[in-house]
């Protein structure tokens, strides 16, 4: 059974395209076939966070106006088996993505017999971002410890619950949080939301947190899913989330400061 | 409490701070959402009626759809100021 997982937030800029390059690529690791899509029509981008962007020949629209096959668009990545790259269209055309024809692309990666459809949604609750979420059985909600992004996220999670076909049809899309870009040591000063703060807030399960990390930059620099860096604590993190995501019970890491320093000793508790 | 403890007090506010108007604010945007398109304006209409013949704030009037079984009510409450 395929499932279609949808990576949003309402706000830009928050680490969806981040995630979506990361997640896909810890799923198709784990041996299942894993497509990740990029309906960020008009701004391209996870082409190149994931590295295929000299490898970009068809896009999502082409498949959609049947000017390419499905199959020639897909762009098979060359570090992990079973994961490939769908990228969108540069066109300016807002109106690119029709609902049938992403219901039909939909379909035929099932049938092709894909584990997980993985859905980067562009930022907004426009046509875009509904594009990328009405089809799915799942969301991960992206959310950054901050007051703008944890209430774009209760707004999205209100789509989710009205707009979504599952909604339509009176079944609910399964729901996960994941924190981004968390800073334990601003938490611990009081200036940052914490991790508790967010889920009284937003009251959804949460998936995972994952840490401010310089090494999610330099990923994107060489064009690595930064699951890949195996030794940063951003790409740790990103390994824990599939792992729960896939029914493991994992321990929540990275969310407290680092034990260390004769200061903290010092005046420690 | 030490003198260190009053700094991480005071520091603390920020965050508390953003949590609690994060709480009032999703609160009442919920509430909105899953009402009626029109709900806003109405709201807005019935205040500026009432403001005709007493002062009161746009936080003062509350306008809600809630669901019942087969029928929906309209609620509407409005807080009027203290007679002084
Ligand atoms: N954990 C992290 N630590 C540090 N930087 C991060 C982290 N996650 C994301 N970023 C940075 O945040 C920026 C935005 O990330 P990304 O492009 O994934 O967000 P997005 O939600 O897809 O944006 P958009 O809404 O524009 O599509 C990037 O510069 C990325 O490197
Ligand atoms: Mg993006």
């Amino acid at each position: 059974m395929s499932k279609v997982i949808v990576i949003t937030s309402g706000k830009g800029g928050v680490g969806k395209t981040t995630t979506s390059a990361a997640f896909a690529t810890g799923l198709a690791s784990k041996g299942y076939k894993t497509v990740v899509i990029d309906f960020d029509v008009g701004l391209r981008n996870l082409d190149l966070i994931m590295g295929v962007e000299r490898r970009v020949v068809y896009d999502f629209v082409n498949v959609i106006n049947g000017e390419a096959g499905l199959r020639q668009s897909l762009i098979k990545d060359k570090r992990v088996d079973n994961l490939y790259v769908l990228p969108a269209s540069q066109t300016r055309d807002k109106d690119a993505l029709s609902m049938k024809g992403v219901e039909s692309v939909i379909n035929e990666l099932k049938q092709d017999g894909f584990d997980y459809i993985v859905c980067d949604s562009p930022a907004g609750i426009e046509k875009g971002a509904f594009m990328a979420l009405y089809f799915a059985d799942e969301a991960i909600v992206v959310t950054n410890p901050e007051v703008s992004s944890v209430r774009d996220s209760d707004r999205i999670l209100g789509i989710l619950q009205s707009k979504s076909r599952k909604a339509e049809e009176g079944g609910s899309i399964k729901e996960h949080l994941l924190i981004t870009r968390y800073s334990p040591k601003r938490v611990e000063d009081g200036e940052m939301l914490s991790v508790e703060d967010i889920l009284d807030i937003l009251a959804i399960p949460l998936l995972g947190v994952i840490p401010e990390s310089e090494s999610v930059l330099q990923a994107s620099n060489q064009g690595n899913p930064v699951i890949l860096e195996t030794k940063s604590t951003a790409g740790q993190a990103y390994e824990d989330i599939v792992d729960r995501f896939l029914g493991e019970t994992v321990e929540h890491r990275f969310l407290d400061v680092e034990k260390q320093g004769f200061l903290k000793r010092l005046f420690g508790k | 409490m030490g003198l260190f403890d009053l700094f991480r007090q005071n520091k603390k506010s920020s965050a508390n701070k953003a949590k609690e108007r994060l709480q009032i604010l999703i609160a009442h945007e919920r509430v909105n959402r899953n009402g009626p398109d029109y709900l806003p304006q109405l709201r807005y209409d019935i205040m500026k009626v009432i403001q005709k013949y007493i002062p009161i704030d746009e936080d003062q009037v509350k306008v809600q759809v809630e669901n019942g079984h087969g029928y929906d009510v309209l609620e509407l409450n409005i807080t009027l100021p203290e007679e002084k």
